[in-house]
């Protein structure tokens, strides 16, 4: 892909690393929106060179608050304990001395509420980027950018042309579709696109859910704005 | 149209157009974005303003970041130029110096700030770019201008295959890089011709060529915050020798050359892992222990300043 004049000029982000402040948080906000539901428990195991310097990186924060839902620029990633405090979000780290196969800068998430409970295991491979390398022990290779773009995720199933439609509707709301990336599972699909221009809106995100064939459709911002 | 690989077709194109760097850096994002000038342009404005806000929190600021490293040195030496009698440098340097630990010590309390390049070495620009536009009373435009002729030298960098990754290169590839861009955006700014604007870039990245990357326990604090701000001056300076019309023997293309040239030669302990340099030094395996780090593995702290090879000259001079 061809650098933007923003790639040097950018990403607007919180400190103090890119790699261990705005990739953690990125690995955070996938989590949670492969999760579908508000988590009342997360529990992250970090690895290497996570393990060995989250606290001076905040790392900790970082993960947390993208398991909130708050974007790599979110000044309230410093507050993410309290705010976590306030949402009765029980959490917690744990760090790993041995990581076998895995990058230096690799977090285990497990988000659980009383339905559900989901493992998702992502590295920050640096320069902004990030990669998932596991979901529930499956093991995929997904890769993400921060900064740049937002970034659609979408569930669906493995028909031919089932993501059609959704492309037909942001070409109808003049959203241009900038990568993708699907990594095909057993029964099931999962889509990373990534748009420019803006984010969708809940009801637009909404419509494409109810799309024949898409299981979940999540925007990796918050939903809404403010 | 508006592509270019390297600093040499970058001038060319701005000949061709008879224009400037930071026009060609719009028509190119134009071109590879499909967006228009107008969305450009407020892109560039959401990161001027990201800038001015982590610099006048910064230069405020008094409380330190969490290890205590750095934190508070902006706001003294900004208070420092209120009073310019008792100090050597310009105002415009010092506030420079100024704005740049704002924008460090930012980061590393955790605010909003640019990564430009990255986070490590985002103080230089802004520190350079705008203590020159509140001297020259500069317009809002021609600030902008040079943010993106900035940018479009960091492009041609990153195209002739130079990094912005000091775990690859070194900080002369974090801070250096900041410094010559920022060598280029304040020359076209000052109404430096093209030519001018990278020969600055060129004689700045000239005279950080080697710089090591040796953070004290791996965080972007100590030596970073202040490295940012020392090297403010070499931008500056860079620029007024351009100005003045000495011409960088080494063109920029070639300086990016032996930057990585150089940094094949450069020992993984003093590229961001904080195994060399700094980091290993008595007071700073001190703070790393403090800051409860594992021990640094024996073998890298062995390495005790030795005494220099013979001299094989046969002078009387060292004896």
């Amino acid at each position: 892909m061809q650098n933007s004049i923003f790639d040097v000029a950018g990403p607007i982000m919180v400190g103090p690393s890119s790699s261990h402040t705005a990739g953690a948080c990125k690995i955070g906000q996938i989590a949670r929106a492969l999760f579908r539901g508000t988590p009342t428990e997360v529990t992250f195991y970090l690895y290497g060179s996570f393990a060995q310097v989250y606290q001076g990186h905040a790392t900790d924060r970082a993960l947390l608050a993208g398991v909130m839902k708050m974007m790599t620029s979110d000044s309230n990633i410093k507050e993410a304990f309290k705010i976590a405090k306030k949402n009765k979000l029980a959490y917690e780290f744990i760090t790993v001395e041995e990581a076998p196969d895995h990058h230096p800068n690799t977090v285990r998430i497990i988000l659980k509420n009383a339905k559900r409970k989901l493992s998702v295991v992502g590295s920050s491979i640096g320069g902004g980027k990030v990669t998932i390398t596991q979901i529930n022990n499956i093991n995929i290779d997904l890769e993400a950018v921060f900064g740049r773009f937002f970034s659609l995720l979408v569930g669906h199933n493995n028909e031919e042309d089932v993501l059609n439609p959704v492309y037909g509707k942001l070409i109808d709301w003049g959203i241009p579709i900038t990568s993708k990336q699907t990594i095909s599972m057993k029964k099931n699909s999962l889509t990373m696109l990534n748009i420019e221009e803006g984010y969708l809106r809940l009801p637009q995100v909404l419509e494409l859910e109810k799309l024949p064939g898409i299981q979940f459709v999540r925007s990796l911002t918050k939903l809404l704005k403010e | 149209m508006f592509q270019f690989k390297n600093c040499e077709e970058l001038l060319k194109l701005c000949a061709e157009q008879k224009t400037d760097i930071s026009q060609i850096a719009i028509k190119y994002e134009m071109e590879i974005s499909g967006k228009s000038r107008a969305k450009v342009r407020d892109k560039m404005k959401q990161v001027r303003d990201t800038m001015w806000e982590a610099i006048q929190t910064g230069i405020k600021a008094t409380d330190k970041s969490q290890y205590g490293l750095v934190g508070g040195d902006a706001k003294k030496v900004y208070d420092g130029t209120k009073n310019m009698a008792n100090l050597l440098g310009s105002k415009v340097g010092v506030r420079a110096m100024a704005y740049a630990l704002a924008t460090n010590e930012q980061n590393a309390r955790m605010g909003k700030i640019v990564a430009f390049p990255t986070a490590g070495g985002s103080g230089v620009v802004p520190g350079v770019l705008f203590s020159t536009f509140e001297h020259m009373k500069s317009s809002k435009r021609k600030m902008l201008n040079a943010l993106f002729a900035a940018s479009a030298l960091g492009i041609a960098i990153l195209e002739h295959g130079g990094t912005f990754s000091a775990a690859k290169a070194g900080c002369q590839a974090e801070v250096g890089i900041g410094t010559a861009m920022a060598a280029a955006g304040v020359t076209e700014m000052r109404g430096g011709t093209p030519e001018q604007c990278i020969n600055a870039a060129a004689l700045a990245l000239k005279n950080m060529l080697g710089l090591a990357c040796d953070p004290l326990g791996g965080l972007v604090e100590v030596p970073c915050v202040k490295r940012n701000a020392i090297y403010v001056n070499v931008a500056l300076g860079a620029s007024d020798l351009s100005l003045l019309g000495v011409v960088s023997v080494i063109p920029m293309d070639q300086v990016v050359e032996a930057m990585m040239n150089i940094s094949a030669h450069m020992s993984e302990t003093i590229r961001e892992t904080a195994l060399g340099g700094l980091a290993v030094t008595k007071k700073g395996l001190e703070l790393r222990k403090k800051m409860g780090l594992p021990p640094i593995p024996e073998k890298y702290l062995n390495r005790k300043i030795g005494a220099a090879p013979a001299c094989r000259n046969k002078c009387n001079g060292c004896g």
